[in-house]
């Protein structure tokens, strides 16, 4: 009888140590996309803020590009206004403002006074390595995303994660179409 | 995610074991000879060992960087290498950008250094900014937060003191035994009337072991970090998601004849190119410390995707051996990672000497009147004015063009 008694003790404690030790590893996976979420978010702001300058650099060089330079700003703002929404619906309106810069700075490669100007290139610098900035932030969510998923998706620890309430997250796409039209903040 | 390539290193453990191992015997010879108890000897090298620790642990980064004559930069110096540096920081999930440092040195290099991703420094050669666009200097930096992310600069720190000791311990001892052996306890506790040619048979294998291991220790030294570039080069590839931009720095490091000043021995091994390397070099014997350029490259070209499963696979193929060098418990960590579309920066427009020295060349045959021929292999051939020949055949490839 006693036998049982250690059998079953030592069964309850593997137990609950595997089960620490998952809930720990979704809480680690978790952690790391909420950190990969919010470092995203800091190179989205940093592009909010860069815009506004070129723009104005960009303008007074070629005063005729009007309906570039709206369309940036349009596609900025809208941007800006949405930044408390989900990564998928973000990925999608992130990708139109990325399009439309790719497209300002295309009109700019027609202004050579303009590519000349050193506030516009330390500009253009700017604006490269944040668009980089982004897309190796997205690459690195993205990972911790697909992490985060197959924890919650693979048995055993899709008991644990169930029990405990971790779902899913949501990776960070910009849409295809978005993406062909955008050139790779080409100079 | 990526700390567990740590976790899996055994062969690098193994290593670090055998170089233990070397030092305590090391420290058993020296207590034989000088004091009459191996035990003794085994605490003067630990305790040279700990020393040695401790001045690393204290300064070691600044020792390093001073010697390669590295000097912090700020963004607003350089803004393109301050924000590659950043990107990548980025890509690579580090838990702070480490600081960017530069050498002024033509000849194009890296390193990077620190115990702790918390502290670590990145240099390189004002070289190299010359020379690499944006997508090779991105891979450049890449791969040299590889080493820092896979903890490479913790296991070169460690393995370099335990070289640095046992070189140290063995140079002092076999000066002893040669010029002032005379202290010796061995022989004081020992030394009667019999015995004498078991002691010399002893003395020999004792100078032998002196004189080879630092050699032994240097040559496991180097084996760890050959082992570790590889293992970085993925690392750079899963980062930058574009294994072309590596593959073509290291041609153009290797491609460059310009020695770095700064280097030595000792930092030789943390450098992404080994600053030693003579010019079309491609030894990969035991006594270098990177593996191959030309291995690397071929590796880089033949990958499929950018992850660590597609640097393992192409490894396999191009080295044709069944272990890889990406360990098991990573390959799974990253899902599907397709290579990204090339940066459309152009190229810096500096030319390398020896791009110039081909221009004029170029420029004299031509006032010679001499053909030029070109070949797809690369190779011009010069076709003298008023030749009899209708074709001339490439020594270098041997296809026949017309003249």
């Amino acid at each position: 009888m006693d036998l049982w008694i250690w059998i079953v003790i030592g069964v309850v404690v593997i137990l609950a140590i595997s089960f620490i030790s998952t809930y720990n590893g979704l809480v680690r996976a978790r952690n790391q996309v909420k950190n990969a979420w919010a470092q995203i978010d800091v190179q989205l702001k940093r592009r909010y803020d860069l815009v506004p300058n070129l723009v104005e650099t960009v303008k007074g060089y070629a005063r005729h590009e009007r309906e570039t330079f709206e369309m940036v700003t349009k596609a900025r703002n809208l941007a800006q206004q949405l930044t408390s929404a989900g990564a998928g619906e973000r990925g999608r309106v992130e990708s139109e403002l990325s399009s439309a810069l790719g497209r300002l700075l295309a009109v700019a490669e027609n202004y050579p006074e303009l590519k000349a100007n050193q506030n516009f290139l330390a500009l253009q610098e700017e604006l490269t390595s944040t668009e980089n900035k982004i897309s190796f932030a997205r690459q690195y969510y993205n990972d911790a995303v697909l992490r985060l998923n197959n924890r919650t998706q693979e048995f055993p620890s899709n008991i644990v994660a169930s029990m405990t309430g971790f779902k899913a997250a949501e990776y960070f796409e910009t849409t295809l179409e978005a993406e062909r039209q955008a050139p790779r903040v080409s100079f | 995610m990526w700390e567990q390539i740590r976790a899996n290193q055994i062969r690098s453990a193994f290593v670090m074991i055998f170089m233990g191992l070397l030092l305590i015997a090391v420290g058993f010879v020296i207590g034989l000879y000088f004091l009459g108890t191996a035990a003794g000897g085994i605490v003067i090298a630990l305790i040279v060992w700990g020393i040695l620790n401790l001045v690393a642990l204290f300064q070691g980064d600044n020792i390093l960087l001073s010697l390669g004559k590295a000097r912090k930069v700020n963004k607003e110096e350089f803004p393109r290498l301050y924000n590659i540096v950043e990107e990548m920081t980025i890509a690579s999930g580090l838990p702070r950008m480490p600081d960017v440092y530069i050498i002024d040195d033509p000849a194009p290099n890296a390193f990077a250094t620190g115990r702790k991703p918390e502290k670590a420094a990145i240099a390189v050669t004002s070289g190299l900014l010359q020379k690499l666009n944006r997508d090779e200097l991105q891979g450049v930096v890449a791969h040299e937060l590889g080493h820092i992310k896979n903890r490479d600069t913790l296991l070169m720190a460690i393995g370099g003191i335990l070289l640095g000791t046992i070189v140290l311990l063995s140079y002092f001892a076999s000066r002893m035994l040669f010029f002032g052996g005379a202290s010796r306890g061995g022989r004081r506790s020992g030394g009667g009337s019999g015995g004498g040619g078991a002691q010399l048979i002893i003395i020999i294998i004792g100078i032998v072991l002196m004189i080879l291991a630092p050699i032994a220790a240097r040559l496991l030294y180097f084996a760890l970090s050959r082992k570790r570039e590889y293992l970085a080069d993925a690392s750079a590839a899963l980062y930058t998601r574009y294994p072309e931009g590596l593959a073509s720095a290291l041609e153009k490091i290797a491609g460059t004849p310009t020695q770095l000043q700064a280097a030595n021995n000792a930092t030789a091994p943390m450098y992404i190119v080994n600053p030693f390397r003579k010019a079309g070099q491609a030894a990969s014997n035991l006594s270098s410390t990177h593996p191959p350029i030309s291995d690397r490259v071929r590796v880089l070209r033949s990958m499929g995707g950018a992850s660590f499963a597609d640097y393992d696979a192409a490894y396999r193929n191009v080295r044709g051996s069944r272990g890889g060098v990406v360990p098991r418990g990573a390959l799974g960590l990253t899902g599907d990672a397709p290579v990204r579309p090339p940066s459309t920066e152009t190229e810096p427009v500096t030319q390398t000497e020896a791009a110039r020295a081909r221009e004029v060349s170029d420029a004299l045959w031509k006032t010679n009147k001499y053909q030029t021929v070109e070949c797809e292999c690369g190779a011009k051939l010069r076709v003298p004015p008023g030749t009899s020949l209708s074709q001339v055949k490439c020594p270098r490839c041997g296809t026949t063009h017309p003249v």
